[in-house]
């Protein structure tokens, strides 16, 4: 809307102050890590990444991290595609809930996944011991880049596969009865006639998968053993196994963030070059496939699920299992649960007061830096735009170091504080949450705002009264989805909490390092169900998003 | 009850002139239209009397009142708009109520003004739903009552029946023109639809590339066009260009065939040198002594057919017949075109503005 001469108002204020807290909050400690990372003890030097390239033990983890990643991105691809592409062509048995369950998989914590694949094929896992007393050899070991490449793969498959079946609902079903047409069919025509179409969602896709699997640490923490990837590598040279080196870290850091940094700007580079849109008037309407490629098709996407459900019910199995000095022994039981019922208490306690506080500050400014890039274009909220971005490019793990860097001392002092919580899991949302609330404010009318306005509405009135409302659903459902990603996120709060800020997610972790197997497997069990609760809520929601983006 | 007075307006949108210098005076009470082609201005000119577009210079004034500086929520307007924006959320009763629990109306007043403006479009039975659950027609109805309820110094409306259908379009500025004269109130109505603009309006400003062509009744547009572009964006017309003859201090134009108009009582006596003839459809008829002219096509439209002829100079006129029981005319047929004088206009041929005497400007 504009407004004579755009000048100073209400608005400009709520700018101001945006942009004034985010410096502060993310682009002020992102800059410490910076001017962290080239010097060592006052002075300017490039020791940090010196010793990074000089030794085959730091390299290494980027080239471990790359090979993950190229890899996992790749399967997840591979994999994604026939998936989405069975599951829009033809008529599978239990589509929606197959839809339901694959996003769930989606949405459950990657260190669940991990632990849960070591729970199965670790050391002592059930298939392991299970092979070793039947055939007297162990099965190939889960630990290092298979397991870390398996565990991700599953993970992100869901992501790439919402992706495409959201491109896919725009693809207009003459297109593909054009092809046929012209005597174009079946995998022909979808490399050669559907995949062009796809091939933005497909950048996208990837970019989420590529920088998710790039910066996961969980993962490879724990299934990783000798295997060891950049975030590992951050991670112990910050907490300081062998002694604390702030400056390396920081120094690792932002080689990280120019990694992803660099793949962002080719994704978007990439994506410029190809813009078109499309609109369905006629979506594509599923077909019976007969005969054994009907079969082929189920076993392929009932196989899939089977293998990306497996982790979740064996942790939730083994929690229900007797355990002795945290390892699982024969017998079931509600001990896991009853033993560390304060323990537990304290956890869901914290998950709920941290995460519901960081939902509504992200939904409020979610809502308002939409507005102001939508409604109000300038300098000023372009700028704010670009800066809300940034935590999507920076790994978790970099922004918690960010913030302690710049929040240990006083007069900021916050470290180890519910605020600090707050903070870290606002900003990590916030990319996110920006972008799905500016493309609802897209899809708004803006004559809707000036009718408002020309009825005798201030501005915030308008904005209360009816843009908010008129977003609800697509706000409420977009606010689940964040609050899921809250409750499962670690990396990011791994350096900021202490015991009265744990959360669930930091419980199980904790638990697993510890060697609690048994109450890691409980406190696994309670994150899970919130957040199938979450999304049994949010599935329910009436015009509830269709298109589930994380 | 309010007047407007535009005055040296002056709009840019990032250094592109939209509308240069625009002066305009809308009396209390009228229906006002904005017509012209598309990209002429109308809705920058809309939006900038609602306040939704900055001002480079010049001043708007309500009832002698300049308000370049009230915001749009200040200014007392109702606005319809071409896409409804209705709030998505708000039944249509609810829609219509917003503007008055905005200004602190009781609420049982509220409810009997809402219910009366619903009335008065004919959407009471309708009260409780949803936009989306309305056909296009039914939320323009609320729309217009949502504006209405107000009672607004002013009524701005943009294009609002562009997304309905014609036949719907033709109901609806009926009920908007019976609504308006109801209330009394000062709107002004843009449009890109001459014979929509015709029908509702009592005055029209004719528009084209931000300046206004001129300002006057639908009648008087139509009859007395201010120049070539009003006369050919305003209904039909058949231009002929001729040279202004002076014999015997009488003003001539030799049209062929030996048919010669003496246009001295028309035109301004200055005149001189080329001139083009605007021939309304409606002034020419079939009948012997005329402009000897070849049927180059007829296209039967039911209760008339429109015909197209060929003069002798090349010229094509385009002109209308009531049908008639016996054949169409064919093609090639020889036919002789009588013209009604005192239907003609003229204009300049060169500067295209209109040289007849008491011409509009
Ligand atoms: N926001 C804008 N930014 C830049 N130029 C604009 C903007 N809005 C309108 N214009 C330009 O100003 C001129 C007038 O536009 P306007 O929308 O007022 O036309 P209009 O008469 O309403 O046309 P239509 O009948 O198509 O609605 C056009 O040349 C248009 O390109
Ligand atoms: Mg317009």
């Amino acid at each position: 809307m504009k407004v004579p001469g755009d000048r100073f108002d209400g608005w400009t204020s709520v700018a101001v102050a945006l942009t004034g807290g985010y410096l502060l909050l993310v682009i002020w400690p992102l800059v410490m890590v910076l001017i962290s990372s080239f010097s060592v003890d006052g002075g300017m030097s490039l020791a940090g990444f010196e010793k990074f390239f000089s030794s085959r033990l730091y390299y290494g983890t980027l080239v471990n991290s790359m090979m993950v990643t190229v890899c996992v991105t790749a399967l997840a691809l591979v994999v994604a595609f026939p998936l989405a592409y069975f599951m829009t062509m033809f008529r599978i048995a239990g589509n929606r809930t197959v839809q339901m369950l694959i996003l769930a998989s989606m949405m459950s914590p990657p260190f669940i996944g991990a632990y849960s694949w070591i729970l199965l094929l670790g050391n002592n896992g059930m298939i392991t011991t299970f092979f070793q007393d039947l055939f007297g050899f162990k099965p190939p070991s889960i630990y290092g880049f298979v397991g870390i490449v398996l565990v991700l793969t599953l993970q992100l498959v869901p992501l790439i596969f919402t992706y495409l079946m959201g491109a896919w609902r725009t693809i207009d079903v003459s297109l593909l009865e054009a092809s046929e047409s012209m005597g174009i069919t079946g995998w022909k025509r979808a490399v050669q006639v559907i995949s062009p179409l796809l091939w933005p969602t497909v950048l996208a896709g990837s970019l989420l998968v590529f920088v998710r699997a790039f910066a996961d640490f969980g993962t490879p923490m724990l299934i990783g053993q000798g295997f060891r990837t950049v975030p590992v590598l951050i991670y112990s040279s910050f907490v300081g196994e062998v002694g604390t080196d702030t400056s390396f870290a920081a120094a690792v850091a932002v080689i990280v963030i120019a990694v992803t940094l660099s793949v962002f700007l080719l994704q978007r580079y990439l994506a410029s070059r190809q813009k078109f849109s499309m609109t369905a008037l006629r979506s594509i309407e599923p077909k019976r496939l007969p005969g054994w490629r009907g079969v082929a098709a189920h076993a392929y996407v009932y196989g899939f699920l089977t293998l990306a459900l497996a982790p979740l019910i064996v942790v939730v199995v083994s929690s229900f299992r007797n355990t002795l000095y945290g390892q699982f022994v024969d017998g079931f039981s509600l001990d896991n649960y009853v033993d560390s019922q304060r323990d537990i208490m304290r956890y869901v306690g914290n998950t709920f007061s941290i995460g519901i506080t960081a939902l509504v500050i992200l939904v409020v400014v979610a809502v308002l830096v939409a507005y102001l890039t939508v409604r109000r274009k300038g300098v000023l909220s372009s700028t704010l735009d670009t800066m809300t971005m940034v935590p999507y490019v920076v790994p978790g793990l970099v922004i918690g170091i960010a913030l302690v860097t710049a929040f240990s001392q006083k007069p900021l002092l916050l470290t180890g504080t519910f605020t600090i919580m707050v903070i870290a899991l606002t900003i990590r949302r916030l990319p996110y949450a920006v972008r799905s609330t500016t493309a609802l404010m897209y899809q708004l009318n803006p004559s809707i705002e000036e009718a408002a306005v020309s009825l005798g509405a201030s501005k915030f009135r308008t904005l209360m009264r009816i843009i908010v409302p008129a977003l609800a659903p697509g706000i409420l459902s977009g606010a689940i989805l964040s609050w899921v990603t809250i409750i499962t996120e670690l990396s990011t709060t791994l350096f900021l909490y202490n015991t009265s800020t744990q959360t669930l997610s930091l419980g199980i972790y904790a638990e697993v390092i510890r060697g609690q197997l048994g109450t890691a497997a409980a406190l696994s069990t309670l994150l899970l169900v919130l957040t199938m609760l979450s999304l049994f809520v949010l599935m329910r929601l009436p015009g509830g998003q269709k298109e589930l983006r994380v | 009850m309010t007047s407007i007075a535009l005055r040296a307006l002056r709009k840019e949108y990032n250094g592109q002139v939209a509308i240069p210098n625009l002066d305009l005076d809308i009396a209390d009470g009228e229906f006002f239209t904005l017509l012209g082609p598309s990209g002429c201005g109308k809705t920058t000119l809309l939006r900038m009397i609602a306040g939704f577009n900055s001002i480079e210079s010049g001043t708007i004034a309500f009832d002698d009142v300049v308000i370049n500086d009230r915001s749009p929520s200040a200014r007392n307007i109702g606005m319809v708009f071409q896409s409804y924006a209705l709030f998505p959320q708000m039944s249509a009763g609810k829609n219509v109520a917003f503007g008055l629990q905005t200004r602190n109306v009781d609420r049982a007043e509220s409810a009997r003004r809402v219910a009366a403006a619903l009335e008065q479009v004919h959407m009471a039975h309708l009260k409780d739903r949803l936009p989306g659950e309305m056909s296009g027609g039914q939320q323009q109805r609320v729309a217009l009552a949502r504006a209405l309820v107000i009672r607004p110094a002013v009524l701005l409306m943009d294009e609002p029946l562009s997304n309905l259908d014609a036949k719907l379009r033709v109901e609806m500025r009926d009920t908007i023109r019976e609504a308006q004269r109801e209330a009394g109130i000062t709107t002004v109505y843009v449009t890109h639809d001459q014979e929509e603009a015709m029908a509702v309006s009592d005055r029209i400003a004719v528009m084209n590339l931000g300046v206004v062509q001129q300002v006057g009744s639908p009648a008087e547009i139509y009859r007395n066009p201010a120049n070539r572009f009003v006369a050919e964006f305003i209904g039909k017309t058949n231009l002929i260009e001729r040279d202004l003859l002076q014999r015997n201090g009488a003003s001539l134009l030799e049209l062929g065939d030996g048919v010669t108009i003496d246009v001295g009582a028309a035109i301004d006596p200055a005149a001189t040198g080329k001139v083009q003839v605007s021939v309304r459809p409606e002034a020419v008829q079939v009948g012997d002594g005329g402009l000897s002219a070849e049927v180059v096509e007829e296209t039967f439209l039911g209760s008339h057919s429109q015909i197209r002829a060929r003069l002798r100079t090349g010229e094509t006129i385009e002109f209308l017949e009531f049908s008639r029981r016996d054949a169409l005319w064919a093609r090639g047929e020889q036919v002789s075109l009588q013209l009604n004088t005192d239907m003609l206009t003229y204009f300049d041929a060169a500067s295209g503005v209109s040289i007849m005497r008491g011409a509009a400007k």
